[in-house]
């Protein structure tokens, strides 16, 4: 029996449910806390976001159609190859040069965290909507309704618990997502990508771009087939630009608390639509 | 074996290499449109597309929005040119004709019982004859795979004679339908057979099967009509259709065609793509030319 050579994982990009290298063939190296090279990465170009925005587009009907009960139990199907793999995440952290007890500490919450928003899926309708008194014999509701297809700007810190924390609102309610992160919380995405490859999150539903986040986000702000943009995790002096190029087609742009969590943020990427319904005699 | 021929003798068929043509087309798909050149592709694009709309559901109205569109793609951009034809059934030539009229826009009928052609030879023509009579300018007919297939080379010739004889003045494209036929040999083989019979264009598919203008069976289609004109010197057209759906698919026909016909090939009188979905990714293409940023399709007209 020869001995085994290790076979090293290649780090690449999530869309549409496959795994493609960036189609400009660039990388970057990620490195360790300790400044060691952990890994060359794929690097997205505006291509790649090009794609991932189609994917998202494309799948972003089919989820949003599918009830908000089976939309959480997919989530939590997440949650749940998320905990076989704890491990897995445990040791990405410590790479990045957290401690053993803070990196199974952020795992932990990481998991929970995405739990609790499952749980979201089938409530937010009655939190987030309304029965509006009005005058005249009419019923009227607002409810909510995803606005689509949303560019989540990851956070670097926390690195597992921020990029969850931000995914999860998105794409609880039926958006899709393209996340576009980089830097040292690469690998935790890229980790995160092969969970959500093998439960059963719809091709498109979560794309995940991993680069330069500020080469990617203009793009993301200027497309018009984008409907929010979530510049939580985004580098500094993006805001005016953002502002600027977000007017054409009245994008949602969003900057939260890089690890909270409330129902609200979720409302964040909703649009609220109202009808009369006649109440008949 | 029967064999094609014109006035100026038999047509000689050239065997197909299927691993060299698909490298070639696979190199020739590699061909970059840099940015000067993008917008003069994806316009020669429209003018060479017949909008297409070809399902049961047809009415009138849709017929005639199929054609608004045809004559002014991007109503919020006068400088887009037309498209080459819309491409109807029968029964909707009369509204497509109306529709278009004065604005250069052909209209193209599907006739003889298409997608199969699996009805009798006097019917088919009477249906050419028909779509005609109500005006079509081209009439799309498919080939008789059946007889085809099972070999009678003969009689699959003498019907694209009868149609090209219904067609009177009218333009008639043969539908190889290259999905069934199987092989590039034999996509070769009814190329010829449908050229010497009289077609002014060959034309990959009906769209009603998965496998329809793949690039090297554009490519194999180009080279017969290459062979055809060094052999009798006749000048025949090319039209993909079936599975075209991005601008950047229809630039790599366009340099296949390009390439192994002459940029000569590359009008509406000698190139088309059959295409309904086509031409709104063309149109986001020149959205992003003009404004740097990416569109979507919530900004191009709902089909």
């Amino acid at each position: 029996m020869a001995e085994h050579i290790p076979v090293d994982k290649t780090f690449k990009l999530f869309i549409g449910g496959a795994f493609p290298r960036s189609e400009s063939g660039r990388t970057f190296q990620v490195h360790s806390a300790d400044g060691g090279l952990l890994a060359n990465a794929a690097k997205a170009s505006r291509k790649d976001l090009r794609e991932a925005v189609r994917a998202a587009r494309s799948a972003q009907t089919g989820w949003a159609d599918r009830t908000a009960y089976n939309r959480g139990q997919v989530l939590y199907r997440v949650a749940e190859i998320m905990e076989s793999r704890r491990a897995e995440f445990t040791s990405v952290l410590t790479d990045m040069g957290h401690s053993p007890g803070d990196a199974t500490a952020e795992v932990d919450r990481s998991i929970d965290r995405w739990v609790w928003y499952a749980g979201w899926a089938d409530k937010l309708h009655h939190v987030l909507g309304t029965v509006n008194p009005v005058v005249g014999p009419y019923f009227n509701f607002t409810f909510p309704e995803p606005t689509g297809v949303v560019v989540v700007a990851a956070p670097d810190d926390p690195p597992l618990l921020g990029m969850l924390s931000r995914i999860a609102p998105v794409i609880v309610s039926g958006n899709t997502a393209v996340v576009a992160t980089g830097g040292p919380s690469t690998l935790a995405a890229v980790t995160l990508a092969e969970v959500l490859a093998t439960s059963d999150v719809p091709g498109g539903v979560v794309n995940i771009l991993t680069g330069e986040k500020g080469e990617l986000l203009p793009w993301a702000l200027g497309h018009m087939d984008v409907n929010s943009v979530d510049l939580t995790g985004a580098p500094d002096g993006l805001e005016d630009e953002a502002v600027a190029a977000a007017a054409d087609n009245v994008k949602r742009i969003v900057r939260a608390d890089p690890a909270g969590a409330s129902p609200y943020m979720i409302g964040d990427f909703l649009e609220m639509k109202t009808v009369w319904h006649p109440i008949g005699r | 074996m029967f064999v094609p021929t014109t006035g100026g003798g038999p047509v000689s068929t050239t065997p197909v290499d299927a691993v060299s043509l698909e490298a070639r087309a696979a190199a020739l798909c590699t061909r970059s449109i840099k940015t000067t050149s993008k917008r003069a592709a994806l316009h020669t694009t429209i003018r060479c597309i017949d909008l297409t709309t070809l399902e049961g559901i047809d009415t009138p109205g849709k017929v005639a929005s199929l054609c608004r569109k045809a004559v002014r793609p991007d109503p919020a951009n006068p400088a887009i040119p037309s498209v080459a034809a819309v491409c109807v059934y029968p029964e909707m030539v009369e509204h497509a004709v109306a529709a278009v009229a004065g604005s250069g826009v052909a209209v193209a009928s599907v006739a003889g019982a298409f997608p199969a052609g699996m009805s009798a030879p006097a019917v088919r023509v009477a249906d050419i004859a028909d779509a005609v009579g109500r005006g079509a300018d081209e009439i799309d007919i498919v080939l008789n795979r059946s007889a085809f297939m099972s070999g009678d080379l003969g009689r699959a010739h003498d019907e694209i004679a009868a149609a090209r004889e219904a067609c009177g003045a009218a333009h008639l494209k043969v539908i190889l339908e290259t999905g069934e036929l199987g092989s590039y040999d034999q996509v070769r083989r009814a190329s010829m057979l449908a050229m010497a019979a009289g077609a002014d264009f060959i034309k990959t598919s009906t769209g009603k099967i998965p496998k329809a203008a793949t690039h090297p069976m554009v490519l194999n289609m180009a080279e017969a009509i290459r062979d055809y004109a060094d052999q009798t010197g006749v000048v025949v057209g090319l039209k993909g259709a079936g599975g075209i759906r991005t601008a950047k698919q229809a630039w790599h026909h366009l340099v296949i065609v390009g390439e192994t016909l002459g940029s000569e090939w590359l009008t509406p009188d000698l190139f088309r793509l059959g295409a309904s979905s086509l031409l709104n990714d063309v149109l986001m293409q020149i959205q992003k030319l003009d404004t740097g940023r990416y569109s979507g399709p919530d900004y191009v007209t709902v089909d």
